[in-house]
């Protein structure tokens, strides 16, 4: 238990600050900033898994987190019967083309020797199989996109309630992971940070722009929950006299009936709004629980040794017959996996799928800032982190505009460099993750809650 | 007259403007490139670098405009860039007294310095919206065109015109006149090769007796000229915003890789090199065969390779070829 001594003290200070939030501005605040310090955990977890435990640098988080989004919709929504009939057919026969393309390469690989013919060969079956993909694809996106523009304009997904989606959502990102895997991974890292950095981009872009998928900068709103709506809770019984029960202090301070009815009736709905997003936050936990468990487990099992030891001293690994490539190629994808939950996690607790919203600031710069914050190689800090983080972020602007009313408070209302201040409150967040990236990378390098080795 | 035709379509919807962008692409990967070779880390403020250059480019210029100074026809800002590198200057050299020295002596492996980076990143982008808003701005006065599209039919008799921006003009001259003096300067000066030196083998340098201290500081102010230069040129042709430029490190890095990383000239013409595939193959060439083909053959379709959408794309995947197959880049660079 001592050892943990400090990890239970951070936690306390975290939920406490938490808890300070719900008393001081408001319990459905605080328990959006819970939920979605949740998500940034897990999305920390995964980068943790790569950069802590393997050393190795992925800036495509954001990809992957819009990849877990996709996921979302195309699992949950329900499938757009016309549209299939449009173009369906298609679609999957382009998405047959580039099987048997990535099977052809392969096979071509395997056959011939590497040579130049060798690789004109590939070069024709993949300009081939391209322009067969456009003249197929053309017409059928067209016509796909121009069924009901204005509600669907694309494919839809499964209608499997959205909760799958986080499964599906780590098989997408971890697929992608693998293919990252083989063409980046033997880059030295800074390469491999920038070439991440890139195709994230190249995926956003996909995702934004073909119409047919998932709609692209159209938006996918109103996707289903796996937990109550308010409204209907605002009817249910039981839920009122929950609130009943809850609020028996208050109500009972109020002699008039009406006027307690009334009161009831606001306890209510502000009620459900808090019940909804405790739902969501028990289901975000359960899930952080059961990553923390699996990951901690694996950190100190021998595979993880065998990762801190190809991490420390790649060359020494090799030598004592570890598998590289092999190892790094699998830590990739399983931590890419975890955003892709993640990411899907974020989707369903929005509700709505928004392309034009993944940027790297938010999405991968923001996550690697939790990481070293938080302590790369811990999974405890890479929590703690996530929750400590996304904390600032959200509280940075109230922090902000206390700190400027109060050096200002010598100047008038009117002034002008006092109102540009005020204006410009948004943007003192970047510059306290900053300040605070630095501050912790120069004197505290290894993190809030550094990486402890077990000794054996 | 059709082949004239097609060849002034092509000049003026592909070659003239990527030439220009091209140009300030490759100031920022030169740059980029220098403090990879130098100082042997990943700069991934390089994009936030310029929006601070350009920033104090626009605040000059507005004052200089307050004060009723002009240049006439030329944008005032031309005379506002040397006081925003100034500033440009102290800023990079307060940055790396204050961050990256530490790093530096620590002798930190480069992937902390990378990460270091990303919290200047913040910091730069924090003070660039803080100060002047992530609002989209013009800063260009003076004379739009040099030549438009109506007087270059009327002069020729040709059916399509050519349009040339002021900006586009100034772009390449001073791209022209920046890149040579810094060749000059990395080729001639004694300085400048024990710059190159310190980049090819830093302990064979030291031993040589070449100052660090000062190869550093030197790196860090043509990093901080070319950055204001690069970003402010762009500034003048397009606009200026804040998230515009971040998003330019990514074609900013590919030019560097695709250039050879840690050779400078190599990066000047990755700059072109991507600006010229981004925009070739997001053309619509249908006009252009329509002009070259007979009548019989005439496309009915756009001819478009990729939607213009996918601009960032291209160069993005030109660089993953280029890392699979020539990882040191088109022009070796440094050998990783």
């Amino acid at each position: 238990m001592k050892q943990y001594g400090d990890v239970i003290l951070a936690y306390s200070i975290m939920l406490g600050l938490i808890v300070l939030v719900g008393f001081l501005q408001s319990w459905s605040i605080a328990l959006s900033i819970l939920c979605f310090c949740l998500i940034s955990a897990v999305m920390t977890m995964g980068a943790n898994i790569q950069w802590g435990y393997a050393g190795l640098i992925n800036f495509g988080i954001m990809g992957y987190t819009a990849l877990g989004g996709l996921a979302a919709v195309l699992v949950s929504v329900p499938p757009v019967k016309e549209a299939w009939q449009a173009g369906g057919a298609q679609i999957v026969l382009c998405a047959l083309i580039i099987v048997s393309m990535v099977f052809g390469t392969r096979f071509i690989i395997n056959k011939y020797q590497k040579s130049n013919k060798r690789n004109y060969i590939i070069a024709f079956v993949i300009i081939v199989g391209l322009i067969f993909i456009r003249l197929i694809s053309g017409p059928a996106i067209h016509l796909i996109e121009s069924v009901n523009p204005a509600t669907t304009g694309f494919l839809g997904g499964m209608g499997l309630p959205i909760i799958f989606s986080w499964i599906v959502g780590a098989f997408f990102a971890g697929a992608l992971a693998y293919i990252i895997g083989k063409i980046a991974l033997g880059l030295r890292a800074d390469y491999l940070a920038i070439a991440t950095l890139l195709i994230s981009e190249i995926v956003i872009a996909v995702i934004k722009h073909e119409d047919w998928l998932a709609r692209g900068v159209k938006n996918v709103i109103g996707l289903k929950r796996p937990v109550p709506y308010e409204i209907d809770l605002q009817t249910k019984q039981w839920f009122i006299n929950l609130v009943e029960k809850f609020n028996k202090g208050t109500l009972d301070l109020v002699a008039d009936a009406l006027e307690k009815e009334q009161l009831l009736k606001q306890l209510v709905i502000d009620g459900s709004t808090v019940f909804v997003k405790l739902c969501y936050a028990g289901l975000f936990s359960i899930v952080v629980v059961l990553l923390l468990i699996v990951t901690q487990k694996a950190l100190y099992s021998p595979w993880g040794r065998m990762m801190r030891a190809i991490r420390d001293n790649e060359e020494a690994a090799n030598a004592m017959g570890k598998n590289v490539v092999k190892q790094h190629l699998l830590i990739f994808v399983l931590g890419s996996a975890v955003v892709g939950i993640a990411g899907a996690m974020m989707v369903t607790y929005d509700g709505l799928f928004t392309p034009g919203s993944y940027r790297p600031m938010r999405y991968t710069f923001l996550i690697w800032v939790m990481v070293i914050v938080g302590g790369s190689g811990n999974n405890f800090g890479s929590i703690l982190g996530g929750f400590a983080v996304w904390f600032l972020w959200i509280e940075a602007a109230p922090m902000a505009l206390f700190l400027i009313n109060f050096f200002t408070s010598g100047l008038a209302e009117t002034n002008a460099f006092k109102i540009h201040l005020i204006n410009s409150i948004p943007y003192f967040r970047f510059l306290m993750m900053g300040i605070g990236l630095l501050l912790i990378m120069r004197y505290k390098p290894k993190g809030i809650l550094p990486e402890k080795i077990r000794k054996m | 007259m059709d082949f004239i035709n097609s060849i002034v379509l092509l000049l003026n919807y592909i070659f003239v403007p990527a030439l220009s962008y091209g140009s300030q692409l490759a100031l920022g990967a030169i740059f980029v490139s220098l403090i990879y070779g130098i100082l042997r880390f990943a700069y991934f403020t390089a994009g936030d670098l310029m929006s601070f250059g350009t920033m104090f480019t626009i605040l000059f210029t507005w004052y200089f405009q307050s004060l009723g100074i002009s240049l006439g026809v030329l944008p005032t800002a031309l005379l506002a860039i040397p006081f925003a590198i100034i500033i440009t200057i102290l800023y990079v050299l307060v940055k790396d007294k204050l961050v990256f020295s530490y790093y530096r002596t620590k002798k930190s492996p480069p992937v902390m310095l990378a990460m270091v980076s990303i919290g200047t990143m913040f910091v730069t982008q924090a003070i660039v919206r803080i100060v002047i808003g992530p609002f989209d701005r013009r800063f260009f006065d003076g004379e739009k065109f040099i030549l438009k599209a109506n007087e270059f039919k009327e002069m020729t008799g040709l059916n399509e015109g050519l349009t040339i921006k002021s900006t586009q003009v100034i772009t390449l001259l001073v791209t022209i006149i920046v890149v040579s003096i810094l060749f000059w300067f990395l080729n001639k000066t004694k300085t400048g090769k024990s710059m190159r030196a310190y980049s090819d083998n830093e302990d064979l340098a030291l031993l040589s007796g070449i100052d660090p201290k000062k190869v550093v500081m030197i790196t860090w102010v043509v990093a901080a000229v070319l950055a204001t230069i690069g970003g402010a040129l762009y500034g003048l042709d397009k606009s200026f915003k804040p998230f515009t430029y971040f998003n330019n490190m990514l074609p900013i890095f590919a030019a560097a890789i695709v250039g050879g990383i840690g050779n400078p000239f190599g990066a000047f013409l990755g700059g072109y090199v991507i600006a010229f595939s981004e925009i070739l193959l997001t053309y619509a060439y249908r006009k252009f065969f329509i002009y070259i083909l007979p009548e019989s053959l005439e496309p009915n379709s756009l001819l478009q390779l990729l939607s213009t959408d996918y601009k960032f794309a291209v160069s993005f995947s030109i660089l993953v070829v280029v890392l699979l197959f020539r990882p040191s880049g088109i022009f070796k660079g440094k050998v990783i």
